[in-house]
């Protein structure tokens, strides 16, 4: 395509000029309307290249002079927008999902999202951590007059797991990219909600940042702020205190003052319970190991109501799940994820959130451990957020 | 079970050269935890069946390189917060893995699972032999406790020699 640049001088260049317009249907971009084209005044047109010929064959027939202003339209739109961040564009700004993200920025791209996508997402209030920050989760739900299921999924409940919030991001963007054109997504879409919350333990995670990348736990303080911070995920009341926690605040699994003690902790438990008929499907993000974890951390057998024939067959169902998980992630990258219940194939914990939401009465509810198992452990390097994010969507 | 001694294991396992994905080498190992005992590392056997690649090439060059620094090498934070390594600290990083392979040994007992999370610190002192020697602080990371413990070591190198720690103990809390 062309861009020509013409100064019409009679009253019948500038009629022979409207009429070209209008049967060719060309692009006006000065004047922007046909009957403001006047002698004496530039007129800048743009002409699809397969008329390019025609168009200055008609002018030289009519004597009007002409010159090519940009001789190459799709060169300069090329040049003026790189294909990567185009595409990121569209969902919020040029936002870079292959590099960590400090907390700040963490909320600056939450309201992005909404905003540029509003006719899906909205953000709301989760609760307040201890240190008075607020935590919010994105709902990403179709309009629909039909109440739908909802599948939760928090990241960042572990300070030092970068890879477990840009997940969250990773998957926002992605079904917020795809949703329009993918039959999975959109098919997910019309009858579930996702809610996701992208920071869970936003004081620990802002503390990672900033004076000890390897902080795990929440920042609150105890004996008479000597020593700080509780395990999150061992602070669920899911068989609280029992097993594979310690009472001393100094240690790293250190499950807090009772169950529910901390406000974090408070702040999505009463989420969860005040929805949970309508939540399928319960999801926690960490790092590392490569596994995916079904219930249950305190014991290696499943509890008393598994002698009820319905719940025995939920976490049948359960494993099978996770297992097809497994092999789809495995067919991507050929990353190796091992499934089975925590206690078995990890360690025994008690009091975690996806125990707890079991235990309420979700019917799926996973830990998913993410990269890797090598080398890096805890310190992933950015650049393999995008392998990961993509072999665990 | 071997009363009165302790618990052996007879391990199969598959080694992945980290440096070379598509290179594994087979090896069978016997281990040892000792009965009771906290402060006596396991004993260890291990067979390696094949090869394993030969380094002397990339060992040369980095012997070569530290020794004609004019300053002592100093880093911190390998890998940085965000993963990354600069390429000239690569061997270093390795180094530190096999320092740390040998605190992990000396410290192990049927119930922990340790690995090496990040350097933190690393000095290296000249010598008047011909080993190389560098001072660490590593942070090893243990699964059960979730505790990230700082380790001081010291370790010997030298491309004919291989790899040696003299010393290593726990370092001070509040390291960082």
């Amino acid at each position: 395509d062309q861009v020509l640049h013409i100064v019409p001088e009679t009253i019948q260049q500038v009629q022979h000029l409207q009429l070209l317009c209008s049967t060719f249907m060309l692009d006006l971009w000065k004047p922007l309307l046909s009957e403001d084209i006047r002698a004496g005044e530039d007129l800048h047109v743009r002409v699809p290249a397969p008329l390019v010929q025609k168009v200055k064959d008609s002018l030289v027939q009519h004597m009007i002079s002409n010159r090519v202003l940009i001789p190459d339209v799709q060169k300069l739109v090329d040049q003026s927008m790189p294909r990567e961040r185009s595409s990121n564009r569209q969902v919020s700004g040029g936002y870079v999902y292959t590099e960590y993200h400090p907390m700040e920025e963490i909320y600056q791209w939450m309201t992005q999202i909404q905003k540029n996508n509003s006719e899906l997402v909205t953000q709301h209030v989760l609760g307040k951590t201890f240190e008075n920050r607020t935590m919010y989760y994105l709902q990403i739900s179709q309009p629909s007059n039909k109440t739908k299921k909802i599948i939760w999924m928090d990241c960042g409940i572990h300070a030092r797991e970068w890879i477990s919030p840009a997940f969250c991001q990773w998957f926002v963007k992605e079904i917020l990219q795809n949703y329009k054109t993918d039959p999975k997504i959109s098919r997910f879409l019309q009858n579930l909600d996702f809610y996701v919350l992208p920071v869970l333990n936003i004081d620990g995670y802002i503390y990672s940042w900033e004076k000890d990348r390897l902080w795990r736990k929440s920042r609150s303080p105890y004996e008479n702020g000597t020593c700080y911070g509780t395990d999150l995920n061992r602070n669920f009341n899911s068989s609280w205190g029992s097993v594979g926690v310690s009472f001393n605040c100094s240690s790293d699994v250190f499950c807090g003052s009772g169950p529910e003690s901390e406000p974090e902790t408070r702040a999505v438990a009463q989420f969860i319970k005040n929805k949970k008929s309508d939540i399928l499907c319960y999801l926690t993000i960490h790092s590392y190991g490569q596994l995916i974890l079904t219930p249950y951390g305190s014991t290696t057998k499943p509890p008393s109501t598994a002698t009820d024939a319905k719940a025995v067959l939920i976490l049948n169902f359960q494993m099978q799940v996770a297992k097809e998980a497994a092999a789809a992630l495995k067919g991507k990258y050929g990353t190796s994820y091992r499934v089975g219940s925590t206690a078995l194939i990890l360690y025994s914990n008690s009091g975690s959130s996806r125990d707890w939401a079991h235990t309420i009465g979700i019917p799926l509810s996973y830990t998913f451990e993410l990269r890797d198992t090598g080398t890096h452990r805890f310190v992933l390097p950015a650049d393999q957020i995008q392998p990961t994010c993509e072999e665990t969507m | 079970d071997i009363d009165d001694v302790g618990h052996k294991y007879y391990l199969e396992l598959e080694l992945e050269d980290v440096l070379d994905k598509d290179r594994t080498v087979n090896c069978t190992a016997e281990v040892l935890y000792h009965l009771g005992s906290k402060t006596s590392a396991p004993d260890v056997q291990v067979t390696v069946q094949g090869e394993l690649r030969s380094t002397e090439e990339a060992d040369k060059e980095f012997y070569n390189r530290i020794r004609s620094l004019e300053k002592e090498l100093v880093a911190e934070n390998i890998p940085d917060s965000h993963g990354n390594v600069p390429p000239e600290l690569e061997p270093i990083h390795l180094l530190a893995w096999v320092a740390s392979g040998y605190v992990i040994w000396q410290n192990s007992t049927e119930n922990t699972k340790f690995h090496l999370a990040q350097v933190k610190h690393v000095k290296q002192v000249k010598r008047s032999d011909e080993d190389l020697q560098f001072d660490f602080v590593v942070l090893l990371h243990e699964m059960v406790s979730q505790e990230v413990l700082p380790w001081e070591v010291t370790l010997l190198w030298h491309p004919q020699h291989g790899a040696r720690v003299p010393q290593s103990c726990a370092a001070a809390a509040g390291s960082s």
